[in-house]
């Protein structure tokens, strides 16, 4: 049981902090802009494509300094050219253009990559297990990506609290008619945290590609997730994020490793059924089955009782 | 008295469109389409209802739709078996009763606000539900899905219901009357305060009503008309499977909405007749088909955030004005060059995913390994692209000029 519960929990850390790198960048864009971008996670499989692409020639780590940085670019032009063009038509237009590009990104990618998933590889160089425990190996790479994803909150928590860019960021998002007077240029930090975030997404997808697979569907798998993440810390929180990001990669982590269901529940109360029951689908669920669902219901759940999220601001 | 009559005029066109359809084409290729685009129209209104009329965006529309067509479908069994009696024709009800019911429930407590916490709540029920029908496999069949057949039941008017004919009759029959019912909805009270909500929540409180309530009424419509389009794709295909309730569908429905016009009752008609004839003309013959749907719906949220419905519109003032046809021209020389690009365009994205050497395109044999025709879709890009440019000052000009209010006072004409 011990190894079970330790291996979950590195697993959920892995997926959890992934999972911020991705909200971190939402959750900022959200507090600048007012507007959940939907197609936040097709950078993430841009990120993973470009950087499959140039490892094929380059090597992996060209590949993890330049896809993000490419990403970036392409987050930013979308700002630029699309999303601020959108914005005077209201959040709604907004929120379906993101959509609509969410959309777009996934059949581009069809495009120019194909269907099929692509073989993308965890470098040479960390091809080997950290450490064995109770006889089960964790992988370099898992390490690896714990560690850039730690290294990127730290560096992110810095920059927007301690240095002078952060500073005017954070005065931004309140108050941006003031920054503006103050001689910045608001709609480009816009565009500049824009593109930060997308790349930040990119390098998620780097760093992911090699363990969840890169497939044209890698977006649609975790744009939901991420989603609820940001609206769970409550929207424009970043600590909310993080705690949500680890919330949700917890918990999926143990609901799969768990072997309980309701088979087990209904023995403990001592209840049984008849095999052939109406109702046989629920009586045989176990919790690895309803993993998936537990992030959404889990979004409803607190949309209801507590809408502003768990570290949100109470709504004026 | 003279509106009255255009009102009614519109409505018996409708219904004798509807009637004669068939009967002008009466392929069974044309009637299949003519079903599906019935059960699109149905369904995009409903859509409609909530995003355009009541400001509501929904990322989870397709449960109704789903759960009313599943349900329908386990009607449909139920008959087979003989288990229970009923008609063919209220099957749709059957769907629509199921949306109306989700409605009530998920409404219940997603209505209270609009705007972002609204969507978010109807994407977390469209996953919940979407992933909840591969886990209960006993009602939604898991992969495989659900199927029944439509033809067990008692035959209505001589129609047995073997073939797409009669479920096109069915069909044209609830198409109508969802269509009526729906538009009528838009006159009551109900349907006016939900305008009023969209627009501002806060001054609608002021009056004395209630956003939430107001809200929860036409989320609840809105499902139970997604349920009759369920219940009459269940009708048509007869078979269900869980893409018909997960996000996928949900978008495709914003697509129709969004791309035919929010906000405009014919909107969503367009956009549903629109998409369903693309869908048949070009998944035929492309498979880019998707990639040209992304691209037309980005291209219509950035420069048409009205839809088709309001680029239509948009020539009102000017046709009110009798200019109408100074526009014509202007037109014309922005419009060929941008179809020339458009053209060479979908030619070069062709040819760079063509799987034999030659490519036909449009009476065209392209070869796909001659540098020729690549330079010269290139250069026709270009071309078209470079006279576009060059000819939209024109235009604008000439819609300003369209648009300018008379120099003499008192021939405005009424809007």
């Amino acid at each position: 049981m011990p190894e079970v519960l330790v291996f979950a929990t590195l697993n959920g850390l892995v997926t959890g902090l992934l999972l911020f790198m991705l909200a971190s960048g939402l959750t900022v864009i959200f507090s600048m802009m007012g507007v959940l971008n939907f197609a936040h996670a097709s950078f993430y499989m841009l990120g993973a494509y470009f950087a499959y692409s140039i490892s094929l020639y380059f090597g992996y780590w060209i590949g993890l300094i330049v896809a993000p940085l490419i990403v970036g670019v392409l987050g930013a032009l979308v700002e630029r050219y699309g999303l601020r063009r959108v914005h005077q038509h209201g959040h709604v237009a907004e929120l379906v253009f993101t959509f609509g590009l969410a959309f777009l990104i996934e059949e581009t990618v069809q495009f120019f990559w194909g269907a099929d998933t692509k073989n993308y590889q965890t470098p040479e160089l960390l091809n080997f297990p950290l450490f064995t425990l109770f006889g089960q190996e964790f992988s370099a790479y898992r390490g690896f990506m714990l560690a850039i994803s730690i290294g990127i909150f730290i560096g992110l928590y810095q920059v927007l609290t301690r240095s002078r860019v952060g500073l005017i960021i954070q005065a931004a998002i309140t108050h941006p008619h003031m920054v503006a007077n103050l001689g910045h240029n608001v709609p480009l930090i816009f565009t500049a945290v824009f593109g930060v975030g997308t790349a930040l997404a990119g390098l998620a997808g780097v760093i992911a590609g090699p363990v969840l697979t890169t497939f044209p569907g890698m977006a649609l798998v975790l744009g939901s997730i991420v989603f609820v993440i940001v609206v769970i810390g409550g929207l424009g929180s970043l600590p909310g994020a993080l705690i949500a990001s680890l919330l949700i990669g917890l918990l999926q982590s143990y609901a799969i490793a768990a072997n309980v269901g309701m088979p087990e529940l209904l023995e403990l109360l001592g209840l049984e059924f008849p095999p052939s029951h109406p109702l046989d689908d629920l009586w045989t669920l176990d919790l690895a089955q309803i993993a998936p669902t537990l992030p959404f219901l889990l979004l409803v759940l607190v949309l209801i009782f507590r809408p502003a999220g768990l570290m949100g601001k109470r709504e004026q | 008295m003279k509106t009255l009559a255009a009102k009614w005029g519109l409505w018996g066109g409708y219904l004798a469109v509807l009637l004669l359809l068939p009967q002008v084409f009466d392929s069974i290729l044309a009637i299949s389409i003519f079903n599906q685009m019935a059960i699109a129209i149905v369904f995009a209104l409903s859509y409609n209802m909530l995003l355009g009329q009541g400001g509501m965006l929904s990322f989870g529309h397709a449960v109704y739709f789903g759960l009313g067509g599943f349900l329908a479908v386990h009607v449909l069994r139920l008959m087979e078996f003989e288990t229970v009696y009923f008609s063919i024709a209220l099957i749709p009800l059957i769907g629509g009763l199921t949306g109306l019911f989700a409605g009530i429930f998920v409404g219940s407590f997603s209505t209270r606000k609009a705007g972002t916490v609204f969507a978010m709540i109807s994407l977390g029920i469209g996953e919940l539900v979407a992933a909840s029908s591969l886990i209960f496999t006993g009602f939604f069949g898991g992969e495989a899905g659900v199927s029944g057949d439509r033809t067990f039941g008692p035959p209505l008017f001589g129609m047995d219901f073997f073939s797409d004919v009669d479920v096109y009759y069915l069909a044209a029959f609830w198409v109508f009357v969802s269509t009526l019912f729906m538009y009528l909805f838009t006159r009551t009270p109900a349907g006016r305060m939900a305008n009023a909500v969209r627009d501002n929540p806060e001054r609608a409180e002021f009056i004395g009503y209630s956003a939430r309530w107001v809200r929860f009424i036409s989320f609840c419509a809105s499902g139970m008309f997604a349920g009759v389009a369920g219940g009459l794709f269940a009708l048509n295909y007869e078979f269900l499977t869980d893409e018909n309730l997960n996000l996928v569908t949900s978008g495709r429905v914003l697509l129709m909405a969004y791309i035919g016009g929010l906000g405009f009752f014919i909107g969503p008609i367009i956009g549903a007749i629109v998409l369903t004839l693309m869908n048949f003309l070009l998944s035929n013959y492309t498979e880019l088909f998707l990639l040209y749907l992304g691209i037309l719906f980005a291209l219509t949220v950035l420069f048409l955030p009205r839809g088709f419905a309001g680029f239509i519109m948009m020539h009102q003032i000017a046709w009110l004005r009798g200019r109408l046809h100074s526009l014509a021209l202007p037109y014309l020389l922005t419009g060929l060059p941008a179809l020339l690009f458009i053209l060479s365009a979908v030619c070069l994205l062709e040819l760079s995913h063509a799987n034999e050497p030659v490519l036909h395109f449009l009476g065209l044999s392209l070869a796909r390994d001659s540098a020729l025709s690549w330079i010269g879709l290139v250069l026709g890009a270009g071309l078209g692209a470079l006279l576009t440019a060059k000819s939209t000052p024109r235009l604008r000009r000439a819609w300003e000029a369209a648009n300018a209010p008379n120099s003499e006072a008192g021939q405005e004409a009424a809007p």
